[in-house]
């Protein structure tokens, strides 16, 4: 596997996941289609591509909601490929679902509290959530239902942060807020990261992942059409891998989505 | 007076009917299990109470220690095993296969019990007693005593629910496997622990209809599943205290139709039943639609 270009980002540095060559179907569609990606630790990762792309899929089969026909997935460097969902979430692998997902009749508390029943240690707890979202102490006892979208996705987040996972799968964090909160919301990403957090995301909003991220990989139809950092990359050509326009975007194919 | 005393007893029976219902509820709220083997486990249950007295001559009550734990177990394992298998494949196969292991059970009473019919405690002052209030009201210990165990059970249900870790990740598995799965739970062993509570009142329902009633190996879908459904549905799925009300509801209906005719008392429940499903088909206190 040639090592992914990106400046600052060191090449040979040993990824804490590593997705290798994953194919997904569902039912016959070929949902994902060798998909690659490293993730180094204490990064912002960020999956772009059109609805339909796979990006979802992809963090899905990594959190083990689905199973692939082919490929691996590899946390430090352990195989956790044939783990259940709920072992890779204790390992470590912890992902905010697309929608939020979160405990309709259970309120904000329990919320975490359920977040927090199988943590690792680390540095999260309800407590430093609350300190994080000094809203979300007073309104612990609400039921979720009552929350706004912006504050459902803080307490989806919350929710997996007190798992203390060390990478926290994001899926389309801005699907249905409004632009002043999506920003509120990116804007916590550092204070997660200042925690040692590795953060892997989803992301339709394509301007919003080039700001967010170190690394940036789009996905067309299951397959990878590009991948840099966000500083080599043109806009022309985000453009074209982000539609598949043919002819715009070879030479910027880097090794890893271009395999035979 | 007459119809006082109708309602009274209705009441009390109740209590018997929450308890046959609030392990279907549970499991059904849960899992969206439909067991259709509750009624006879309730009977298995029963048999054991008397299995145990027979044997090792501990007093009548003494066995409840011994027959709830281990109807619990036996929840945690049928869930693991052939409930679970059956509802990997979809939640119509756990009908059937419930079904299944209800005719099952009722043929393997059959087998080693005959039909005879067995009462438990049979002679005991609290099986025996009653209590008169006025001339014509006059109240069984055993009624009264049920009654407050049920609401007990229906309080420690509620706390356990509540307050506890395994009540949180139960009704977070409820809400959506899914997503308490990525938050790091085994719902396939949250799923157990339903089973093992719900299959806990179950037992208690047993040993209660048995010191109640008669216990037969076909008493459990000719009686209590039936009633259990009818509570449930009365009551309003999902809601523990619907539960009660429903069992209430359902003892006191039945309690005036014997009062009208005595053939009319099992059809006057039903009637109630069926107006319930025809009017507010959610049940007398559901809040919340399961989506």
């Amino acid at each position: 596997m040639t090592a992914p270009a990106g400046a600052g980002r060191p090449a040979d540095g040993a990824p804490l996941l590593e997705v290798r060559d994953l194919v997904v179907h569902h039912g016959q569609l070929r949902a994902l289609d060798g998909i690659s990606l490293r993730v180094l630790p204490g990064e912002v990762y960020a999956i772009i591509g059109a609805n339909g792309a796979g990006k979802s899929t992809l963090l899905r089969t990594i959190a083990g909601l689905h199973h692939p026909t082919a490929g691996s997935i590899l946390l430090d460097g352990k195989d956790v490929t044939r783990l259940r969902t709920e072992r890779r979430a204790t390992r470590g692998i912890v992902l905010v679902p697309e929608g939020r997902r979160l405990f309709g009749s259970l309120s904000v508390q329990e919320n975490l509290q359920v977040g927090a029943t199988y943590a690792r240690p680390g540095p999260w707890t309800i407590e430093r959530v609350y300190e994080m979202f000094d809203w979300m102490r007073e309104r612990r006892s609400q039921r979720t239902g009552q929350l706004s979208g912006g504050e459902q996705q803080a307490v989806a987040i919350g929710r997996a942060l007190v798992a203390n996972p060390r990478v926290l799968l994001l899926d389309e964090l801005s699907l249905g807020l409004a632009p002043v909160v999506v920003q509120r919301v990116y804007g916590m990403l550092p204070q997660i990261l200042a925690t040692g957090l590795t953060v892997l995301l989803v992301e339709q909003d394509v301007s919003q992942a080039l700001r967010a991220a170190a690394h940036i990989q789009c996905l067309l139809e299951g397959r990878t059409t590009l991948e840099g950092s966000p500083a080599d990359v043109t806009a022309e050509q985000v453009e074209a891998a982000y539609f598949g326009l043919a002819g715009a975007a070879p030479a910027s194919l880097p090794g890893e989505g271009s395999q035979p | 007076m007459a119809w006082v005393n109708a309602i009274i007893q209705g009441v009390l029976t109740g209590g018997l009917y929450a308890l046959f219902a609030c392990g279907l509820s549970l499991m059904f709220g849960v899992m969206k299990v439909v067991n259709l083997a509750h009624g006879d486990l309730a009977v298995v249950a029963g048999y054991i109470a008397i299995g145990v007295i027979t044997v090792t001559h501990v007093p009548v009550l003494w066995s409840v220690l011994i027959v709830v734990p281990v109807m619990a177990v036996l929840g945690y394992v049928l869930q693991r095993t052939v409930i679970q298998g059956a509802l990997d494949r979809s939640v119509l196969t756990t009908l059937l296969v419930t079904f299944g292991l209800s005719v099952v059970i009722e043929n393997g009473l059959l087998q080693f019990f005959t039909a005879n019919t067995r009462g438990i405690g049979a002679g005991l002052p609290l099986v025996t007693g009653s209590f008169s209030i006025g001339s014509q009201i006059q109240i069984a210990y055993l009624l009264v005593v049920i009654f407050a165990v049920a609401v007990v059970v229906l309080l420690g249900l509620q706390y356990f629910l509540s307050a506890s870790k395994y009540g949180r990740l139960i009704r977070a598995v409820a809400d959506d496997r899914e997503a308490a799965q990525l938050a790091g739970a085994d719902y396939r062993h949250v799923f157990g622990i339903a089973a093992a509570l719900a299959f806990g009142t179950v037992a208690l329902a047993g040993i209660g209809y048995g010191m109640y009633s008669q216990l037969d190996p076909t008493a459990g879908t000719d009686t209590i599943l039936l009633f259990a459904f009818a509570a449930v549905v009365i009551g309003g799925l999902g809601s523990l205290w619907g539960t009660l009300l429903g069992g209430v509801v359902l003892g006191v209906a039945q309690q005036i139709g014997a009062q009208i005719n005595i053939s009319d008392e099992v059809l006057a429940g039903y009637i109630v039943f069926l107006a319930v499903l025809v009017l507010r088909p959610q049940g007398l206190t559901s809040r919340r639609t399961q989506s």
